[in-house]
C-alpha cells in the first residue's frame, strides 16, 4: 500500500536530483535576464499545481475549483495592500489565511461527498465565489479589476521593479518554502494516512483513522498553498483580474498537473514549465492556432505517454 | 393578475424550451459516464459539430430543416463510433484524470480547427418559415419555433425512453450499466454496446445542437463554455440514467429562467446553490445509484 | 587617377551612410485576443490594422518601415496582458504599443508605459477613466459615455418618456447605463427599471421578460458585440416586445455592422447611437468599405472595430512619418494631441486634454436597402467629447 512516491520522500536525505530545480531556478536569474516576468508567472503557476498535488494528487480529493483559493489569495493580497499595509510578507500570509478560511468553510460541505458529486459541487462553490467577487465591485474593482496596488520594497530594501527581477527572486524563495513544507508533510505519517484514505477509505476507516479530519487539513493547507500563489500574482503584477478566480484557471491548473505527473510533487514543476513555454511559444509563432497544437500535445501525452511527463521520463529510464 | 400569468407563461415556456435542448445534449453523456465510466468532456463538441453541419448544410446549401438534422445526428454519430473503436476504446482503463486531459485536448483542437474554418462569429440560424414567427394559441402569443422545439423534444424523448424500455438494445444497455461483468457473463457484447451507446449519445448530442441552435449559439467556444452545463445536469441527473437528467433539466432549466426573472441581480446564484443543495442531499445524482 | 574617382566614391559612401542612418524599423507591439471565446473582436480590430497596413505601406518614406508584433492576451487577462506589455517593452524593444479590447487589461498595462515612456494608442477598450490613467495614453476608439450620453438627451426629447435599462454587467455595461441614466432623466425622462444581467447569461429571456411586464416606451440595452448581440435581438422580438411596441435603442454595440446580416429582420428599426456605420455616406466610408470587401469578401461588413483599428493605424504612421522613424515618446504625445484626420467615421480628432478620441456620433436606425441590412445614419451630432470627463473636470 505504501505509495512509491511517499516511499521516496520518506528516505532522510533529499535525492540529488531534487535539486535540479533549484539549480535551474537560480540559473535562470542570470541565464534569462531578460525573460523574469514570465519566469516568475512559470513560478507562481507551480506553487498554484503543488497546491493541487496535494489536493488532488496526494488526498484525492476530485476538485475543478482550486481557483477559488487562488483568486481568494490574490484579492486579499491586493485589498489588503491597498486599505491596510503595502508590506509584501505580511500581505502574503492575509492571502494564506484568507484562502485558508475559505478552503476549511467549503471542505466541511464537499468532503461529504467523492467522485461527481464532489466535483460538481467544488465548480459550485467556485463560480459563487467568482460571483460574489464580481458583485462587491466596490471593493474588489469587479470586471474592471483591481488597481493602484502599490507594493513596498521587500525588507525595506528590494524594490519590485519593471524588468521583474526582485519579483523572481521572492517567487522563487517563496516557492522554495512551499515546497518544502509539501515535502516534510507528505513525508510524515500524515502524508503517508492521506495516501491510505486515497487508496482506500473502508480500511482507513477501520484502523480508527480520522479520515474526515485529515482530509480536511489537506484541503485547507492546500487552499492556504493556492492562496499565496495567488498573492504572490497579486504583488509581482500589481493588478488583479477577475480571471483569477475562473472556471478557466481552474481548468488549466488540472491539466498543467495532470500533464506533468499527477502526485509527484515534481510533475507540478515540469508541467507549468512545459505547458507554459510551450504555449507562450506557439501563441507567438501561430496567434490564431496556437491551441490546436497544444490540444493535440495532451491527446498524444494520454495516448503515448501515460502519467504524463514524468511518466514518460519514468519509461525512458526503463522503470 | 393578467401581466403575471402573462409572464408566468411566458417563463415556464422559454425556460422548458431551454431544459429540452440541455437534455437532448446531456442525455448521451450520462449514458457514457454511466456505462463506461468515461469522463467525456468533450460531449459538448459532438453538440457543436451537430450544429456546425446542420446550420451550414441549411445556410450554404439550402437543405431542408429536417433533413438537415437527420444529417448532422448520422454524421456526427458515424464519427463518433470511429473515434470510439479507435481512440476513446484504448482508455477505458485509464485513469479519469487522463481522460478528462484527453478530452479537454480534442475541445482544444476542435475549437481551433471550427475557427479556422468558419470564423469566431457565432452562424446565424434561420428555421424554416413554417416554424418562424408568433404562434397564436388563442389566450397569447408565443414564438412558434420554440413551440416546436418542445413539441420535438417530447417525442425525441418518448422515442428514447420506449428504446431503451422496450428493444433489445435497451435492455442490454440498462444490463450493462446495473452490472457490467454480469452482463459480459451472460454473453452480452459489451464492446459493441459501447461503440452503439456512445454513436446514439454522441448523434442526440448533435441533433441537440442543431435543434438548439437559436438557445445555445454555435461557435467554436461552444464546447468549453456549455460544459458546465451538461456536467451540471448529468450530476444532478445521475449517471447513467436517462429519466434523471431530464428531471434535473428540468428543475435548473426552469429554475434558472424564473429566478433570473423573479430576481435578476442574483439570478445567476440560484442554479449553483441549487446544485450545491440538490448534490448534498443525492449525491449520486436525483436517480442515480450510490 | 584616384583624384578623378574621389567624389563619386565620397558621394556613393555618403549616400550608403545616410541610407543606412535612415533605414529604420519602428516596433510597434499589438495586443490584441486571437483565440478563446472573445475571438471574434480581435478579429475585426486585425482586419483594420491589416488593410491600412496594406493601403498606406506606400506612404512611408523609403528607408522607413514599421514592424507589428502580435501578442494574444486570449480575453480578459490583465496580468496576461501586462506580461506580454512587459515583455514587448523589455524584451522586444517595441517603440509604441497598440491595439487591447479589454478594460482590465488597459489598466494593468497603464502603469508600464507610464514607467517605460512607451505611447499607448488604444484601439477599442472604452471604459471613461482609461485615458486618465497615464499621460503615455491616447485613445482613438470612443467611450461609452459619448454614445450613450447623446442617446440618452436624444430619447428625452423625442417622445420617449419611461425607458427600462438592460444592460450587462460588466465595466461598458455599466458606463452604458450610467451615461444614458444621467442624459435621460437631467432631460426629464423616467427610468422605468434596470437591471444589469450576469456577463455569462446565454439566455436573455427572463430579464426582457421583466422589462416587457414594466410596460415601458423603451428598452435601452447594452450587451458585448458579436454573439451576445445578435441573441438579445432574437430575444426581444420572442418574447413580443416588438409587438407591443416597445422600441430598442442603445450604443451603436447591439448592432455592429458585421452581426447585422446574420440578425435578420427582427433587427428592423432598431435606433442605436455610435460613431461608425458601414452604411456611412461618405468619401472615405466608401473608399474604406470597398477596399474591406475587396480584401475579405463582398459579403463581409467592417465594424466599428475595423475602422477605429484602421484609424490606429493612420495615427501610429502619422507620428511615424512626422518624426522619421525616429520616435521620441513626449514627441510622439504631442503629435498624437490635436491630431485631426478625415477617417471612415467622419472627421475625428484626439483632444490636446485629454487625449481622448473626439468624433461625430450618429443616430442611426437599422434598415433594410437594397435588401441588405444596415445602420442608416439619421442624424449627426457633431464632435464629441467624451461627456464624463466634461462633467467630471471641475473634480
Amino acid at each position: 500500500m505504501t505509495d512509491p512516491v511517499i516511499a521516496a520522500l520518506r528516505q532522510s536525505r533529499p535525492r540529488w536530483i531534487e535539486t535540479i530545480p533549484w539549480i535551474v531556478g537560480v540559473g535562470g536569474y542570470f541565464v534569462f535576464p531578460d525573460q523574469l516576468p514570465f519566469a516568475s508567472q512559470i513560478l507562481i503557476t507551480i506553487l498554484f499545481a503543488l497546491s493541487l498535488d496535494l489536493v488532488l494528487g496526494f488526498a484525492g480529493i476530485i476538485t475543478l475549483g482550486q481557483a477559488a483559493f487562488y483568486g481568494t489569495g490574490a484579492y486579499a493580497a491586493g485589498i489588503y495592500a491597498i486599505h491596510v499595509s503595502q508590506e509584501p510578507l505580511s500581505g502574503l500570509l492575509v492571502a494564506a489565511a484568507s484562502a485558508a478560511l475559505v478552503g476549511a468553510a467549503t471542505g466541511l460541505i464537499i468532503l461529504r461527498t467523492h467522485g461527481l458529486a464532489q466535483l460538481m459541487l467544488t465548480l459550485a462553490f467556485a463560480t459563487l465565489l467568482a460571483e460574489a467577487a464580481n458583485k462587491a465591485s466596490f471593493i474588489t474593482g469587479g470586471n474592471d479589476g483591481l488597481q493602484g496596488i502599490a507594493i513596498d520594497p521587500i525588507g525595506g530594501r528590494f524594490a519590485f521593479d519593471m524588468f521583474g527581477r526582485t519579483g523572481y527572486v521572492y517567487c522563487l524563495i517563496v516557492l522554495f518554502f512551499g515546497w518544502l513544507l509539501l515535502r516534510v508533510l507528505l513525508a510524515s505519517p500524515f502524508g503517508q494516512s492521506l495516501v491510505g484514505i486515497r487508496e482506500n477509505v473502508t480500511r482507513m476507516q477501520a484502523i480508527g483513522a480520522p479520515v474526515g479530519g485529515r482530509l480536511l487539513i489537506a484541503y485547507t493547507i492546500g487552499a492556504a498553498l493556492a492562496g499565496v500563489a495567488g498573492g504572490l500574482l497579486t504583488q509581482t503584477t500589481q493588478f488583479v483580474g477577475q480571471s483569477v478566480m475562473s472556471f478557466e484557471r481552474s481548468g488549466e491548473i488540472v491539466i498543467i498537473l495532470v500533464f506533468g505527473g499527477i502526485g509527484r510533487i515534481y510533475g507540478a514543476f515540469i508541467g507549468a514549465a512545459v505547458y507554459m513555454i510551450a504555449q507562450d511559444q506557439l501563441a507567438k509563432s501561430e496567434p490564431e492556432f496556437w491551441n490546436f497544437w497544444i490540444g493535440l500535445i495532451l491527446v498524444l501525452t494520454v495516448l503515448f505517454a501515460r502519467g504524463g511527463i514524468l511518466g514518460l521520463i519514468d519509461r525512458l529510464r526503463g522503470r | 393578475m393578467e401581466t403575471v400569468l402573462d409572464a408566468l407563461v411566458s417563463i415556464l415556456f422559454l425556460g422548458l424550451g431551454f431544459a429540452m435542448v440541455l437534455y437532448i445534449v446531456s442525455v448521451g453523456l450520462s449514458l457514457t459516464m454511466g456505462l463506461m465510466g468515461f469522463v467525456n468532456l468533450a460531449h459538448g463538441a459532438f453538440a457543436m459539430a451537430g450544429g456546425y453541419i446542420a446550420v451550414t448544410l441549411m445556410n450554404a446549401y439550402q437543405v431542408p430543416f429536417g433533413l438537415a438534422l437527420a444529417a448532422a445526428f448520422v454524421v456526427v454519430g458515424l464519427v463518433s463510433a470511429v473515434l470510439e473503436r479507435t481512440l476513446y476504446a484504448r482508455l477505458y482503463g485509464v485513469g479519469e484524470l487522463e481522460q478528462v486531459l484527453f478530452t479537454i485536448g480534442l475541445i482544444f483542437m476542435a475549437e481551433a480547427i471550427l475557427r479556422k474554418a468558419f470564423g469566431p462569429l457565432p452562424l446565424p440560424m434561420h428555421p424554416p418559415a413554417i416554424l418562424s414567427g408568433q404562434l397564436n394559441l388563442g389566450f397569447r402569443t408565443v414564438p412558434a419555433y420554440r413551440a416546436f422545439l418542445i413539441v420535438v423534444s417530447f417525442v425525441l424523448i418518448l422515442a428514447l425512453w420506449l428504446g431503451i424500455d422496450r428493444t433489445n438494445f435497451g435492455a442490454r444497455l440498462r444490463a450493462a450499466v446495473d452490472n457490467r461483468r454480469m452482463a459480459e457473463a451472460i454473453g452480452i457484447d459489451t464492446s459493441l454496446l459501447f461503440t452503439m451507446t456512445f454513436a446514439l449519445g454522441s448523434g442526440l448530442a448533435a441533433l441537440g445542437g442543431g435543434l438548439g441552435a437559436d438557445i445555445l449559439a454555435i461557435y467554436p467556444g461552444y464546447a468549453v463554455e456549455y460544459l458546465v452545463y451538461f456536467l451540471m445536469v448529468v450530476a444532478v441527473g445521475g449517471l447513467g440514467s436517462i429519466r434523471g437528467p431530464f428531471v434535473a433539466a428540468l428543475v435548473l432549466g426552469i429554475g434558472d429562467t424564473a429566478c433570473k426573472y423573479l430576481v435578476p441581480e442574483f439570478g445567476a446564484f440560484f442554479v449553483y446553490i441549487v446544485m450545491i443543495g440538490l448534490l448534498i442531499w443525492r449525491p449520486a445524482g436525483l436517480f442515480g445509484r450510490a | 587617377m584616384r583624384k578623378r574617382y574621389f567624389m563619386p566614391a565620397l558621394l556613393a559612401a555618403m549616400a550608403l551612410t545616410c541610407s543606412l542612418a535612415f533605414a529604420q524599423t519602428v516596433k510597434v507591439g499589438v495586443i490584441n485576443t486571437y483565440t478563446g471565446p472573445l475571438a471574434a473582436a480581435g478579429d475585426q480590430m486585425q482586419r483594420g490594422i491589416d488593410l491600412y497596413m496594406k493601403l498606406h505601406q506606400k506612404d512611408l518614406p523609403p528607408g522607413i518601415s514599421i514592424e507589428l508584433i502580435k501578442r494574444d492576451d486570449t480575453g480578459p487577462n490583465p496580468e496576461v496582458a501586462k506580461r506580454l506589455a512587459q515583455e514587448l517593452i523589455t524584451r522586444d524593444k517595441v517603440q509604441l504599443l497598440t491595439g487591447v479590447i479589454w478594460t482590465p487589461n488597459a489598466l494593468a498595462i497603464a502603469p508600464l508605459v507610464t514607467e517605460a515612456k512607451v505611447p499607448f494608442i488604444i484601439m477599442n477598450a472604452g471604459t471613461a477613466i482609461i485615458t486618465t490613467k497615464s499621460p503615455y495614453i491616447a485613445r482613438v476608439s470612443f467611450t461609452l459615455w459619448q454614445s450613450s450620453y447623446p442617446l440618452g438627451s436624444w430619447a428625452a426629447k423625442n417622445g420617449l418618456k419611461n425607458v427600462y435599462t438592460l444592460v450587462s454587467d460588466y465595466g461598458p455595461g455599466i458606463d452604458a447605463e450610467a451615461a444614458f441614466t444621467k442624459a435621460f432623466t437631467d432631460g426629464g425622462g423616467k427610468i422605468a427599471g434596470s437591471v444589469r444581467m450576469p456577463v455569462t447569461a446565454p439566455d436573455f429571456v427572463p430579464f426582457l421578460q421583466r422589462a416587457k411586464d414594466a410596460k415601458p416606451d423603451a428598452v435601452f440595452c447594452f450587451v458585448p458585440a458579436a454573439k451576445a448581440a445578435t441573441a438579445f435581438m432574437k430575444a426581444f422580438d420572442d418574447l413580443g416586445l416588438r409587438g407591443a411596441g416597445i422600441k430598442l435603442i442603445g450604443p451603436g454595440d447591439i448592432t455592429t455592422d458585421e452581426e447585422l446580416p446574420g440578425m435578420g429582420d427582427v433587427a428592423i428599426g432598431t435606433i442605436t447611437m455610435h460613431h461608425y456605420s458601414a452604411a456611412g455616406d461618405r468619401p472615405a466610408n466608401k473608399a474604406f468599405v470597398a477596399a474591406y470587401k475587396a480584401e475579405y469578401g463582398a459579403k463581409d461588413e467592417p465594424s466599428f472595430l475595423a475602422a477605429d483599428s484602421y484609424d490606429g493605424m493612420a495615427a501610429i504612421f502619422h507620428v511615424v512619418i512626422a518624426q522619421h522613424g525616429n520616435i521620441d515618446p513626449d514627441k510622439t504625445m504631442d503629435l498624437l494631441k490635436g491630431w485631426k484626420y478625415d477617417s471612415p467615421r467622419g472627421p475625428i480628432m484626439i483632444d490636446p486634454e485629454t487625449r481622448d478620441i473626439v468624433q461625430n456620433e450618429y443616430l442611426r436606425r437599422v434598415e433594410k436597402v437594397n435588401g441588405q441590412l444596415q445602420n442608416t445614419e439619421i442624424e449627426t451630432i457633431p464632435m464629441v467629447k467624451d461627456p464624463w470627463k466634461e462633467l467630471n473636470k471641475t473634480k
